[in-house]
């Protein structure tokens, strides 16, 4: 699904990732940690084809094509999906809109018809059903005014729509209460099948209690410095990064 | 004014003989314009005609035109309008009218009140619309403590011409505690000559104590070609009135339109009033709010959209000339092509106006790296316990925005019209009107970027 090689990004001049080797197959569940400002972020955007991004080395394959070369519209179309840490407000532009747009973006990319407005209902009430997702805001311009959970929840509602193959959470446990935390996880979980993949961003093994990773790897100053499976996460919640990061100098 | 302007622009050679031209269609015409001969009229063409040929054009030395050259309007000489042999019909106007907005209608053509097309319908009683040529024919003694009396015939040669030719537009006035159920729609068409014609129309509408009116005022073109409106409005809205006020303003990109909005406003009323300025070449609004007594509230919204090579400008200023006033003024342009746009608000509270509340918004959008915007805040405080806040942004679409649209599936095309449709559409949402929402959504989804695919999606 991704295979990701000696990836290396900068930032202005800046070294972010300094070589990064990931493959995500599909039905795998990819969990990563690390520090702050170690590049997790970097590496979602970079996946989702934010501009801004210097790839300095290494290649990113999607489905076996390179993904560096898609505009960032063909990668969700081609069912890339990136829940964003900090979602972004967007006045005037209606939540059902947006979301109907995307949708038939991506139908029309697979060569489906466009859903019309009762079937599309149809499916967006079903799934903010499915995410406990208050049906008012769906009514209100795309995050505006959320609450930091609201804004969480619709990401994880916009990839319950949308259904994607690839799907990167960064961070999106963060600032959930426990109810919210929960209904992320069985959203992540009902998507979850030997087709997808997954990719969650996250400090908290509180998350991976709910949703089982198949691996998990320690990102630190831009490389992946630790792979393992869930226990490492475990080990992390409990000893810190400390060692790893130690380990990892001495060899 | 500083002294620092060095490039003192010339006075066009012509300019001398562009007075003269307006000067003799007046004495043309004087004799013929309604309620002649009453002394106070007279007085007030009088003292427009003489303002004119004292002014003439603004000229770039006038710092409230410094951005705006007039001298597209100047350098021709535009001629009133002949009797109009009207060959239309309700047809030929819809797709200027509110269809589904039950309101009493007024059609002006080239300036002039065109019964046929209108319908004024039944008002309540304690409220009169009409033509001002027939207000001024037969109720004089109605309009002459208002009429004139705000906006002022010498304030710039635009005003001086529209006070010198003042014959027609509408007339709306409100007794004490009148409530209009439905919105007063005032529809200024304008039929392009062969030879460059002007319009001056001239509305007035007053609120008395406790009233209420909703009135929009459109202008559009119906054909191609070059023509100028000169209109200028005079609201005064009486204590405890409330007054909803729109100018949509969507001519012909080759006509010019200048107006004036000038207001007055009594103790404890309320006046929200909404530009929007889309259409002509050149389009020039001065919205003027009098905040003459305690506890009065000004809302000023505003939208302009322009594109090639349009320019609008947009001069609002808020007189808080008692305590206990707020003003909150919200303007947004979208400026394409080689366009230009021009805000400049002038807030000023008078000494002893305390606790006044102003606010000011000015957010422009530049969707191509030849468009220009000039944006300005005059504040002119002179009262300590207040609360005054101004704000002005000029940036193109952001990038985090268009970023998560793309990462949606949406195309960066459609992303940028939809975040242009949505930067706009803000500003329409806060229109109480549903009908007039529902047309300018409608107008605005023909002039984003990508309008085919965004059309689809809203
Ligand atoms: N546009 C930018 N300009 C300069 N530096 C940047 C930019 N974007 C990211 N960085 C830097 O890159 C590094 C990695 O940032 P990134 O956001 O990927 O970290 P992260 O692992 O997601 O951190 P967190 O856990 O805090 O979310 C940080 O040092 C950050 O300051
Ligand atoms: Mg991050």
């Amino acid at each position: 699904m991704l295979e990701i090689s000696d990836l290396r990004v900068s930032v202005g001049g800046k070294d972010i990732l300094k070589g990064i080797n990931l493959t995500v197959n599909a039905g795998e569940v990819h969990a990563i940690m690390g520090p702050n400002g170690s590049g997790k972020s970097t590496l979602s955007h970079v996946i989702a084809g934010r501009e801004g991004y210097e790839v300095t080395g290494g290649s990113v394959l999607y489905g076996g094509k390179d993904l560096m070369e898609m505009e960032p519209e063909e990668r969700a179309r081609e069912g890339v999906f990136l829940a964003f840490q900090y979602p972004v407000e967007i006045p005037g532009v209606n939540n059902v809109y947006f979301l109907k747009a995307a949708v038939n973006a991506v139908r029309k990319h697979q060569g489906l018809d466009e859903l019309d407005a009762i079937d599309f209902m149809k499916l967006v009430k079903e799934k903010a059903k499915a995410v406990k997702m208050d049906e008012s805001l769906l009514k209100r311009a795309v995050n505006e005014g959320f609450s930091g959970g609201e804004k969480k929840r619709n990401e994880i509602f916009q990839m319950a729509v949308l259904e994607p193959k690839l799907a990167v959470l960064d961070e999106t446990d963060s600032g959930l209460d426990i109810d919210a935390l929960r209904i992320v996880a069985e959203g992540v979980n009902s998507l979850r099948n030997e087709h997808r993949s997954i990719m969650l961003v996250t400090h908290y093994q509180r998350l991976l209690n709910y949703i089982e990773p198949d691996y998990v790897h320690v990102l630190a100053d831009g490389r992946i410095v630790k792979s393992g499976d869930r226990r490492l996460a475990e080990e992390l919640e409990e000893r810190g990064y400390g060692w790893v990061l130690k380990r990892e100098v001495a060899a | 004014m500083s002294g620092q302007s060095t490039s003192v622009a010339q006075t066009p050679a012509m300019s001398a003989s562009v007075v003269d031209h307006y000067l003799s269609e007046h004495a043309a015409v004087g004799p013929t314009l309604p309620a002649l001969g009453v002394a106070w009229i007279d007085g007030l063409r009088r003292e427009g005609r003489d303002a004119f040929a004292k002014l003439g054009f603004p000229t770039p030395r006038d710092e409230a035109w410094k951005y705006t050259r007039v001298a597209p309007i100047e350098k021709r000489a535009f001629r009133l309008q002949g009797e109009l042999c009207i060959g239309f019909d309700e047809d030929d106007i819809a797709p200027f009218l509110l269809p589904t907005l039950a309101c009493h209608r007024l059609v002006f053509v080239n300036g002039r009140y065109a019964p046929p097309l209108s319908k004024p319908g039944k008002l309540s009683p304690g409220a009169r619309l009409m033509s001002m040529d027939r207000a001024l024919r037969e109720h004089a003694d109605l309009l002459e403590s208002h009429l004139g009396r705000h906006a002022d015939p010498s304030a710039n040669g635009f005003t001086a011409l529209n006070a010198a030719f003042m014959a027609d537009g509408a007339c709306l006035i409100l007794g004490a505690r009148t409530r209009l159920e439905k919105p007063v729609h005032l529809v200024f068409l304008s039929i392009p000559q062969e030879e460059p014609v002007v319009a001056h129309p001239r509305n007035l509408v007053v609120a008395g104590e406790g009233s209420q009116a909703q009135v929009i005022e459109s202008y559009a073109s119906l054909g191609t070609g070059t023509y100028w409106t000169n209109v200028v409005t005079e609201l005064v809205v009486g204590e405890n009135a409330t007054l909803d006020h729109y100018r949509i303003q969507e001519e012909h990109t080759r006509a010019f339109h200048v107006a004036t909005l000038q207001a007055h406003q009594a103790r404890d009323s309320r006046l929200r009033s909404h530009s929007v300025s889309f259409g002509a070449q050149l389009a020039r609004n001065d919205i003027n709010a009098q905040l003459d007594a305690e506890g009065s509230e000004c809302v000023l919204n505003g939208l302009f959209m322009a594109d090639g090579r349009q320019h609008v400008d947009f001069h609002t200023t808020v007189e808080h000339a008692r305590p206990h006033g707020s003003s909150q003024e919200y303007f947004k342009g979208i400026l394409d092509g080689r366009s230009r746009g021009v805000f400049n608000g002038r807030v000023h509270v008078h000494p002893g106006a305390q606790k006044t509340d102003a606010m000011q918004s000015n957010r422009n959008l530049l969707l191509s790296k030849d468009a220009e915007v000039d944006t300005k805040p005059e504040l002119e405080i002179y009262a300590d316990d207040v609360k005054c806040s101004h704000g002005a942004t000029v940036g193109q679409l952001d990038p985090d925005m268009l970023f998560y649209l793309r990462a949606r599936g949406i195309d960066g095309a459609t992303a940028r019209g939809l975040l242009t449709y949505g930067f706009a559409q803000d500003v329409i949402d806060r229109m109480p009107i549903p009908q007039v929402r529902e047309r300018l959504s409608h107008t605005l989804l023909t002039r984003v970027p990508d309008a085919e695919h965004v059309k689809g999606m809203v």
